[in-house]
């Protein structure tokens, strides 16, 4: 084996085992904990594509962002076992359905999809980087860029209305 | 400077990580067994000034560090969008900054609004 | 990776590591010194000659304190906070580029751990990762001196992490690379008033703001208020594990003077380093000549960094400690509308003219403004904040 094959296989390997552990830890924090070390593996995958601007903005945006606000959310909404056991049967069947749709239709997805064969002659390893990305990103998908400025919008609309103050509301 | 750029430049940070864990498992294992221990029921309760305890730390906050932390995730990526640009400035002339006016324009009227509508006042 | 090359790159992370390690150990003691030396006193002076022996006397001591967990923490995650901090900070000093190359026979190889093309995405992730040492080990703990601690820090660093990311966009427009190493080299060829600090005067000032809320330092430790949270997140810590805390501010200390000198005052340059790098090899030698050169640029950016640490310790002896809201208010209304400022008008600047120092129209501006206000407003209520 290649040296980067054992790499990739031993990060694979980190990766599956943490994301079963997203799934399977009692604790939500632990859930959250192990779903940043994925996010880490993942970003691990990406450096080896040569993706490193991909790599660092799973990094900043995923691992340091997004994960900080779940952290808040489940650290501080006084989470308890008490409300842990009142899943009934029915939300457990209704969670196994849907998850087993989901899996299907990736599944289907992964078999529909024809991965284009690499040209050796014209491949640069430098598509991945960041000055490519960006004239890609601001010629080719300039519409898309845009939109997402408005869909941040009303992302900021949207938290603002729900989290309106109400009275007795604690603040500290 | 670096031509190529290419995920071997990143073996040696796998050193400085392998360094650090040691360096702190090390010592966390070290400063854990050499120290006394002494146990007792008053020393285990959370400090509190000497007051008794008094129910339980973790209780719900205000929602003011939610809407924070939500602001902060969507004023990231925003960040995240300004470097493939600002990386491209010059190649990408006028009309890049034309493009990245009318981007930053609609989250600063975002901006406006959070700020009218005191999300970010603190009393 | 050829060998040789990681085998140089694995020694000057290993070296990199032990200075990081020794001067964040002495950084406590320059800290008590330096605050003697402001209040009047004479500071430690016990241990060794000038107390020079203080810090290892305080690691000791810190080793062989109770490791204490208290009953109603989370035992696993009381141990993953510190760590998790201590990591972090251990892991930023990876990109920065202490000096220009070395070279002996065909090899030469930059004094810098990694050098890639994301260097300042790097640290920027690994900053934004040292929010969960603190927000692990203050809800770990189950005290609610700690908890508030930890939300007041969690909260304080990414607001400020906004601002910081913006303030550096226009020195990135400049140099057209996220290289860390490249930001250098361009400040570098401009000469000593090409360094980014007299073009992005504005952007400096806010970045250095942002720095000091990111390393919890005065005036901005709020999270580790002492009237009112007793010790802030840390307060249930012990032992090494209180130690680690103490610790990864002073690293994070030393990482943000290097980041800040690297970005701002040239890293490595020092004014007229072509003309010493030339009369060096021409006679020493191309190699011999080189790698002084090197050395001569290395110790000027220890310089830098060992500046900057003393002014990281002058404003804490300076200015006092902010309010909650005054904190935020900052972060979120001051900073951050002027960042984007900043980056438009230079920008502007940029395109029409070519001009690199249209940044300071911004602070020229401000200055007027801030000293109009002033005059005018009557004495007492000059800003009514404050008081």
């Amino acid at each position: 084996m290649k040296p980067i094959e054992i790499v990739f296989y031993v990060l694979t390997g980190i990766t599956l085992l943490s994301a079963i552990t997203v799934v399977t830890a009692r604790n939500p924090i632990h859930s959250v904990l192990a779903l940043i070390a994925t996010f880490f593996c993942l970003s691990g995958h990406y450096i080896l594509m040569n993706a490193q601007f991909l790599a660092a903005v799973n990094i900043i945006v995923y691992a340091g962002a997004i994960m900080v606000l779940f952290l808040f959310t489940i650290m501080f909404l006084n989470l308890r076992r008490e409300d842990e056991e009142s899943k009934t049967n029915l939300t457990k069947m209704a969670a196994v359905v849907v998850g087993g749709i989901l899996m299907v239709t990736m599944l289907l997805v992964f078999r529909a999809v024809q991965l284009p064969a690499v040209n050796e002659g014209n491949f640069d390893a430098r598509t991945g980087l960041v000055e490519q990305l960006g004239i890609m990103l601001y010629s080719d998908y300039l519409l898309p860029f845009e939109l997402a400025s408005v869909l941040l919008l009303v992302a900021m609309v949207g938290a603002v209305m729900l989290g309106k103050r109400e009275a007795g509301d604690r603040h500290f | 400077m670096n031509a190529s750029y290419l995920p071997s430049d990143y073996l040696p940070v796998l050193i400085q990580l392998g360094l650090a864990l040691g360096f702190i498992i090390t010592t966390m294992i070290v400063t854990h067994s050499i120290g006394p221990k002494r146990k007792s029921q008053k020393k285990d309760d959370p400090f509190e000034c000497g007051i008794p305890v008094e129910g339980d730390a973790r209780t719900p906050i205000s929602i003011k560090y939610f809407l924070i932390a939500i602001l902060f995730v969507l004023f990231d990526v925003e960040v995240i969008f300004l470097y493939p640009w600002a990386v491209n400035f010059k190649g990408l002339g006028v009309t890049g900054f034309i493009e990245m006016v009318l981007f930053m324009g609609l989250l600063l009227a975002g901006f406006y609004y959070i700020i009218r509508k005191g999300v970010l006042k603190w009393e | 990776m050829d060998l040789t090359i990681f085998i140089v790159k694995s020694i000057i992370i290993l070296a990199v590591f032990g200075i990081s390690l020794l001067i964040a150990t002495y950084s406590t003691y320059v800290e008590r010194k330096v605050a003697a030396f402001m209040q009047d006193r004479i500071g430690p002076d016990r241990a060794g000659p000038w107390g020079l022996l203080q810090p290892i006397a305080d690691a000791g001591k810190m080793f062989f304190k109770e490791d204490f967990i208290p009953a109603q923490a989370s035992k696993w995650l009381f141990i993953l906070g510190p760590a998790l901090a201590m990591l972090t900070a251990l892991m930023s000093s990876a990109v920065i580029p202490f000096g220009d190359s070395i070279r002996f026979d065909n090899y030469d190889i930059p004094v810098q751990g990694i050098e890639i093309n994301i260097g300042v995405l790097y640290i920027f992730g690994v900053v934004s990762l040292g929010v969960y040492g603190i927000m692990v080990g203050g809800w770990a703990s189950n005290n609610k001196f700690s908890l508030l601690g930890a939300i007041r820090a969690a909260s304080q660093n990414i607001s400020y992490e906004v601002a910081l990311g913006l303030s550096i966009i226009a020195i990135l427009m400049m140099s057209g690379s996220l290289s860390v190493r490249a930001i250098v080299e361009q400040q570098a060829e401009a000469g000593f008033l090409g360094w980014n600090v007299f073009t992005q005067p504005l952007g400096f000032i806010i970045f250095l703001t942002c720095a000091f809320a990111e390393c919890n330092r005065t005036p901005f430790d709020l999270p580790e208020c002492e009237t009112e949270l007793v010790g802030g997140y840390h307060t249930e810590y012990s032992s090494m594990k209180l130690g680690f805390y103490l610790f990864a501010e002073y690293i994070n200390m030393f990482v943000s003077s290097a980041f800040i000198s690297s970005l701002y005052f040239g890293g490595y340059h020092y004014p007229f380093m072509e003309q010493i790098s030339n009369a060096l090899t021409n006679s020493l030698g191309a190699v011999t000549g080189h790698n002084v050169a090197t050395a001569i640029g290395t110790a000027a950016f220890f310089g830098k960094i060992f500046f900057f640490i003393f002014f990281f310790m002058w404003v804490r002896w300076t200015v006092p400690r902010f309010r909650y809201d005054q904190l935020m208010n900052l972060g979120w209304k001051i900073l951050i509308p002027l960042s984007v400022l900043n980056i438009i008008v230079s920008a502007s600047g940029l395109l029409f003219n070519g001009m690199k120092y249209a940044s300071w129209l911004i602070v020229i501006v401000a200055t007027v403004l801030a000293i109009m206000s002033n005059s005018r407003a009557p004495k007492g209520q000059v800003s009514p904040q404050r008081s």
